[in-house]
């Protein structure tokens, strides 16, 4: 065939970075979005009842946040990758009653901490190894490590439980104290939130968690460890459960073996809340602490109110179904406006 | 590298003696090929002769059964992708590999980054670099938009972006030009001849047979994967390679046969999606065959999912036979008798991991139906049926389609359209990835079609197929008709005139 090589043809008129701009907007608009809805939420409270910003109604609000955002910003990681880790309630109990067992003995608060997290890196890997390396859905493993871990700590704890008066008083002062309004604990979720992000943004295999979540195959072909990145992904989400783990006894100094049972739930809904996609490769930490922080605010907004706690579960499952309607309603509206984009070279 | 001047340049890249099976199917036997240094080298044979797996073994994807693969005659293992790319193999594949999330930068880059201090990743100069290859290729892509969404041609292109984005010794590409039209094909020529100055060994897979004589000055041919033989092209002519191909003389490739057109079938009015295509109209008669050309991006597609129903249009009017359609509703469009062989197979046109027999099975669900249950005898016979009458190649029909050639799978799509027994029937790019062979056949069927009264609308970007089989050729540009063609005034320069808006329609 003779090719005529035609001259390059006028852009359409459409500004050349539009869609990038257009994109942006999107995932800006829906972190925002969440923000502007929690803003709202503790706006309608204070209108109602002026207690509820006090300095320590603000701390309750971020300490009950903390733990939840840890945990979130784990699973994110694993979310990202196409996969999901429904073992982190079951190590975040078992981190915290280890932890709390070696200061029950009179044990250096840091050790104890230090320990809770090598737990959860010890159970982060055993999920991680299992999901890379069996042909074996990730939901179907956790789920199994989830009733597994769950069965070693009720075994290990029996009916014995750890209570603040164990605990050396520096440990649990920490848990409960703060710069004014804000808690120790929450500064350190807020650094492990940052950290996260940056690395996720900046470093070429955080990248390539969102490649691998985006289309398997094609990481694959790409040349991305795959197998190493999701056993690093799922290690991270078990180190910040074993964390959390530790924040939870320094918080509640109450730990038996019923501690983190069901959290799993909570814990994917708030990263769903917040915009982290099921089917991977898309969303933001800062998205799921954001939905772990109005998760968690709804339970303290509803009694300020004076509405009965009976509520939470149902408004908290009519705000996932909601972000899911959210979330496709504006994938589609993306779709077709980078659709209309593709008409241009002629 | 070194040159040796006694002895002519040593092979950067070859294969020696390669088998490879997947259970009963053995895709490569005792295959041998070898990759000079600034050389073009084609890779020819029928869909599913084995061309893929061949170039998977070369990128480290398959790990051969039997057989060495050698990198400057020195054996080599490649344990992965990840290796061959280190040791300077770029790949095209056949299936564009894309992060639909991910920006178009990202994709390229993904996995060997620009960097800044501390090993971060360097955005601002991923960005400047992807700039750069789109310019080199030609192309109005923003490097910061994500890929999806991206039309198959431009997928296409971020994947010859992402092979071009290193310094590669071999680039090895598997179909680059499928999806494109003529001015991009000659884009990526242009930058295929520069690498090849640059001294790099290039191989090359197309089914368009004028490409492979442009540009490449040696061929190996695959048959059912054997090895053929390994020759210069100076000298042959496309009936020798066909003939090497397919082992035997080829009939005619455009068998049009001469219908005298009856009642409009397909009418469109003045359709119109904002943004995307203007002011509309044509029409399609029954036994007709008309051709819609245009460059990439013109709209053709876009037209074509409209009136089929996928998207909806924001003003005009469609009939089929006289019956208006309804907007934005396939399931209406297909009682009336119409089908759409969609462009994009993977995305649209099939269920990877489902038979082969269910996929082509799929559109019949109406008739193999009985008292709401499945009529599976009847659903495998028309599948058996259609599947030979398109020659695809298969193990069993029970096979799951993702095990088929890129090429099969195509003709999977096709087979379940036309078992739908359409009266108007549009077909975007049927013969895309289809080798000579089957071409014809396909050509051949099309001229059946039409000849039985079906009105056929044929969207393609091959242009001798489109001055070959239709009775008319319409042509757009940005979005607009800009031309209605008879077969008698039909060449390659009246309609490259009207596809590139040089000439007033
Ligand atoms: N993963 C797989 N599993 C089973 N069979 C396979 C697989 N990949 C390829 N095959 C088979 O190997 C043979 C060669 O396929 P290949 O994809 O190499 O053909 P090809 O020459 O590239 O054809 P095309 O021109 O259609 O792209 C085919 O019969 C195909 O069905
Ligand atoms: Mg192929």
């Amino acid at each position: 065939m003779t090719v005529v090589t035609p001259q390059e043809a006028p852009v359409a008129d459409v500004p050349k970075s539009s869609g990038t701009r257009l994109v942006d907007r999107v995932f800006k608009m829906r972190e925002l979005a969440i923000l502007v809805v929690f803003l709202v939420m503790i706006a309608v409270t204070q209108a109602g009842n002026s207690q509820f910003l006090s300095e320590q109604g603000i701390k309750d609000l971020l300490l009950n946040a903390t733990i939840l955002v840890l945990v979130a910003t784990g699973q994110s990681l694993v979310v990202i990758t196409r996969n999901v880790d429904l073992s982190v309630g079951s190590t975040l109990g078992i981190s915290a009653f280890a932890a709390g067992t070696y200061l029950q003995g009179g044990g250096n608060p840091v050790v104890a901490i230090a320990l809770a997290v090598l737990l959860g890196i010890g159970f982060g890997l055993l999920n991680g190894l299992l999901v890379s390396l069996g042909q074996v859905p990730a939901l179907v493993v956790t789920l199994g490590t989830l009733y597994i871990i769950r069965g070693i700590d009720s075994i290990w704890v029996g009916s014995s439980q750890i209570t603040a008066a164990d605990l050396p008083g520096g440990f649990v002062d920490f848990g409960s104290g703060g710069i004014s309004a804000v808690p120790y604990l929450a500064l350190i979720a807020l650094a492990v939130l940052i950290a996260t992000a940056y690395y996720l943004k900046h470093f070429a295999s955080g990248r390539e968690l969102y490649a691998l979540g985006s289309n398997p195959e094609a990481a694959r072909l790409a040349g991305i460890p795959v197998r190493k990145r999701i056993l690093a992904a799922y290690t991270f989400c078990g180190a910040l459960a074993g964390l959390a783990g530790a924040m939870y006894l320094a918080r509640f100094g109450n730990v038996d073996s019923g501690t983190g049972t069901g959290y799993e739930l909570t814990v994917v809904s708030a990263v769903v809340v917040g915009g982290v996609v099921f089917t991977g490769g898309s969303g933001s930490v800062y998205g799921a602490a954001l939905g772990a922080l109005l998760l968690t605010s709804i339970n303290s907004v509803l009694p300020a109110l004076g509405v009965s706690s009976v509520w939470v579960l149902a408004i908290n499952g009519i705000l996932l179904i909601l972000a899911i309607a959210v979330d496709r309603v504006v994938a589609l509206r993306v779709a077709s406006a980078l659709k209309k984009r593709n008409a241009r070279h002629g | 590298m070194t040159h040796p001047s006694t002895t002519g340049p040593a092979p950067v890249l070859a294969l020696k003696d390669v088998s490879k099976s997947f259970g009963a199917v053995r895709a490569l036997r005792d295959v041998s090929l070898e990759l000079f240094p600034g050389e073009v080298h084609a890779l020819a044979g029928e869909n599913g002769a084995g061309k893929s797996t061949l170039i998977k073994a070369l990128a480290g994807v398959h790990r051969p059964d039997a057989g060495q693969v050698l990198l400057d005659g020195a054996p080599v293992t490649f344990h992965g992708p990840g290796d061959a790319r280190d040791a300077g193999i770029a790949v095209i594949y056949q299936e564009p590999t894309l992060f639909p999330d991910l920006s178009i930068a990202e994709n390229i880059y993904m996995g060997r980054q620009p960097r800044r201090a501390l090993g971060r990743i360097d955005h601002k100069a991923t960005h400047n670099a992807t700039a750069a290859l789109m310019e080199r290729l030609g192309v109005e892509l923003d490097p910061d938009r994500p890929a999806r969404g991206l039309s198959i041609a431009d997928q296409q292109i971020v994947e010859i972006a992402k092979a071009l984005s290193f310094d590669a010794r071999v680039l090895i590409m598997d179909e680059p030009t499928a999806a494109l039209t003529g001015s991009e094909v000659a884009r990526l020529f242009g930058v295929v001849r520069t690498l090849r100055e640059q001294g790099a060994a290039v191989l090359f897979i197309s089914h368009r047979l004028e490409e492979i004589f442009e540009i490449c000055r040696r061929v190996t041919t695959l048959r059912d994967g054997a090895l053929v033989g390994s020759e210069p092209l100076e000298g042959m002519t496309e009936d020798d390679l066909v003939r090497r191909m397919v082992g035997r003389d080829l009939d005619e490739l455009y068998p049009k046969q001469e219908v005298t057109p009856g009642e409009v079938a397909l009418s469109v009015r003045r359709l119109t999606r904002e943004g995307v295509f203007t002011d509309v109209s044509f029409d399609v008669r029954h036994g007709e065959i008309v051709g819609l050309a245009g460059l990439v991006g013109a709209g053709r597609t876009e037209v074509a999912r409209a009136v089929f129903g996928i998207d909806r249009w924001d003003a005009g009017e469609v009939t089929v036979d006289g019956k208006a359609l309804v907007n934005g509703a396939p399931s209406t469009a297909m009682s009336a008798g119409l089908a759409l062989v969609p462009e994009d197979r993977r995305a649209q046109g099939l269920v990877m991991d489902m038979s082969i027999e269910r996929n082509i099975g799929l559109t019949g669900l109406r008739t193999t139906v009985k008292a709401g249950l499945m009529d599976r005898g009847a659903e495998r016979s028309r599948s058996l049926d259609w599947a030979v009458k398109l020659q695809v190649k298969y193990a069993r029909i029970a096979d799951t389609v993702n095990t088929l050639s890129g090429g099969n799978q195509q003709k999977v799509v096709l087979a379940k359209w036309l078992a739908t027994g359409p009266r108007v029937l549009i077909v975007d790019e049927p013969t895309r990835g289809i080798d000579v062979g089957t071409k014809a056949e396909v050509h051949r069927l099309l001229s059946q079609l039409a000849a039985d009264g079906v009105a056929v609308l044929m969207i393609s970007s091959d242009l001798p197929e489109i001055l070959g089989m239709a009775d008319r050729v319409l042509v757009m540009h940005e979005g607009r008709l800009t031309a209605e063609i008879p077969r008698s005034d039909a060449t390659e320069e009246t309609v490259m005139a009207a596809a590139t808006g040089r000439a007033a329609a």
